[in-house]
């Protein structure tokens, strides 16, 4: 690592200690952030450098390769500069959680549910931390590695809704395999 | 009888829209509060086309993976394999020839025809117009005919390779392209007299489903949701990739950021896709489709069974899979829908670690609630339709 471009150097100097380690895989600016206070360096990035536009938020599950274990990634973009930036923060295994950022971009909602949903990280403050893509229901997260491909799920009853018409029939359809189900078990 | 007794029930209504209702093509289930017929609340619920695209990838090989893509969002397929093939080659640090640059260009403006048209047709044929939906459908079915006489597929291509592309054009492309064309624009003249100032349509397009240009951005929208709201963010001049610099053509923006500009952006997208193809085919470099290295590229068949090294390098790619560089990465390429970004982890082995695909259409469902809050259940099929979310897509 010879030279660090300017954009990088600029938001070296505005967010100093917070920034664990920076560098240029492919000519994109890349960050890993401390996940403490990781709201206020967003803050910081999108108040006073620009970077307006929240492009992405995923992660990525580093099992038995890194330590600590997830890094939820980031990529924020500035239109006006016409700059990206990725920013990665390790979470450990024992304590999944960051900041949510949806104070700032609305659009962290469902991006950050469908990281909880898929990768069982938690968001701090977030308004509406539901599964989204997989059912209420559904044990684990399939996508950390440890998630076996293959492993079958267990059969779950029909959801009740309160207040809708139930058809006679399939209300006793529903109450056999409650039935059922609670047998095995 | 009196005035009070005539009065409607001002209570909260629930109503569940979905998941598998007529008027809203995909499977997805609005779960609705309603204050007589206006919209109070609206939940939207996603997920059940989830088939874990994300964690099949990660069985896969680099190249099984391209198949995979396709099905995503099957109306522009070819958009997909062209993304995800440039950001494994970002990764490898590999660049194609310039005509593969081309090609990619031309096949991408075929599939953005493809998905526009798609979305419009069917959003003005859910609104009445059935004629325009048909006549859409028609022009739709000359770009698959282009599509098809070029990959031999209709909808899932997997044309585009990582380094290149399965074949060149075949010979008589270019005269297929100018004449289909000629056609679709007129067709397109004919949809424009029918629709473009129809009160009806009029009436049930323009002020609804409205966003603001600050609140558009806070929800990461792209594409012509995005550009709908005045807002100049297009992925090919923002961020230019393939041989876009070089093209000329404009980006069309709305102004109120309603279903009518929205509708507006995309039939103005036709046209400019519809200019880009035409220069790119007069500019078209005379040259090889496929970068000149043995590990990424699979060898002609004639050196697979005519030599030793031509057979090992078969021989590798096919069994180990192409040897991506640990690392990751990040591409966009603007696709039908916006945005279409591929996060791309390598551990150096011959299968994606990570493989995280920025769905434009999952995202716009995240700022639905906010642009249907207020209105009529009605007005859900036009607004919906205009965001043209496509269950491949957003559920992965």
């Amino acid at each position: 690592m010879s030279e660090i471009s300017p954009q990088l150097g600029n938001i070296h100097a505005k967010l100093g200690a917070k920034i664990l380690q920076s560098m240029q895989p492919q000519s994109d600016d890349v960050i890993i952030l401390d996940r403490a206070g990781l709201r206020e360096s967003f803050h910081l990035l999108k108040e006073q450098l620009s970077f307006d536009f929240l492009s992405d938020i995923t992660a990525v599950d580093y099992w038995r390769k890194k330590e600590p274990r997830f890094e939820v990634v980031y990529q924020i973009a500035s239109l006006k500069n016409r700059s990206r930036l990725r920013i990665r923060v390790p979470v450990p295994e024992n304590d999944p959680v960051v900041d949510s950022l949806t104070p700032l971009w609305q659009g962290a909602n469902f991006l950050e549910r469908e990281v909880w949903d898929l990768y069982g990280i938690r968001f701090n403050d977030h308004p509406d931390l539901r599964r989204i893509l997989l059912y209420d229901e559904f044990q684990g997260h399939p996508l950390r590695k440890d998630y076996p491909v293959n492993l079958c799920q267990p059969r779950v009853p029909e959801r009740h809704v309160e207040g809708t018409f139930v058809d006679e029939r399939s209300h006793n359809k529903l109450l056999r395999l409650k039935k059922s189900l609670a047998g095995k078990s | 009888m009196k005035a009070e007794n005539q009065e409607l029930p001002t209570e909260i209504m629930e109503l569940q829209m979905g998941p598998s209702h007529p008027a809203t093509h995909g499977t997805i289930k609005f779960n609705l509060k309603l204050e007589g017929e206006k919209v109070r609340h609206c939940d939207v619920e996603v997920g059940f086309l989830h088939r874990g695209f994300d964690k099949s990838c990660e069985q896969a090989t680099w190249t099984q993976v391209i198949p995979y893509t396709d099905r995503l969002n099957y109306a522009s397929s070819l958009i997909n394999n062209v993304g995800y093939a440039l950001a494994v080659e970002k990764l490898i640090g590999a660049e194609t020839p310039p005509r593969c640059q081309y090609i990619r260009v031309i096949i991408s403006e075929l599939a953005r025809l493809f998905d526009h048209l798609t979305c419009c047709g069917m959003a003005a044929s859910e609104l009445g117009a059935i004629t325009v939906g048909f006549y859409m459908i028609e022009a739709r079915e000359l770009i698959t005919r282009i599509i098809e006489n070029l990959t031999g597929a209709r909808l899932t291509v997997t044309y585009v390779r990582i380094g290149g592309v399965k074949h060149d054009l075949p010979h008589d492309f270019a005269e297929h392209v100018t004449s289909t064309f000629t056609l679709v624009r007129k067709l397109l003249a004919d949809c424009d007299r029918l629709l473009s100032r129809n009160r009806i349509f009029l009436d049930r397009m323009s002020n609804v489903g409205v966003i603001s240009q600050e609140k558009a951005l806070s929800y990461s929208l792209t594409g012509p949701i995005l550009r709908a709201t005045g807002v100049n963010y297009d992925v090919r001049k923002t961020f230019p990739y393939l041989v876009y610099d070089q093209l000329d053509f404009e980006v069309p923006l709305g102004s109120h950021g309603d279903n009518y500009d929205r509708f507006l952006c995309r039939i103005r997208e036709i046209e400019q896709s519809m200019k880009i193809v035409e220069q790119a085919l007069k500019r078209l470099p005379v040259g090889p489709v496929w970068i000149d290295d043995p590990r990424f590229v699979l060898p002609e068949k004639e050196k697979v069974y005519g030599s030793i090294e031509g057979l090992m390098h078969h021989f590798k790619i096919i069994m180990e899979g192409i040897q991506v560089p640990a690392g990751e990465t990040y591409f966009a390429v603007e696709g039908g829908n916006g945005e279409l970004g591929f996060y791309v982890v390598s551990d150096g082995g011959g299968r994606p670690y990570r493989l995280r695909v920025r769905p434009p259409c999952f995202i716009a469902m995240g700022a639905f609630h906010e642009m249907i809050q207020g209105y009529m259940v009605a007005d859900i099929v036009p607004t919906f339709g205009m965001i043209n979310m496509i269950g491949g897509e957003c559920d992965r």
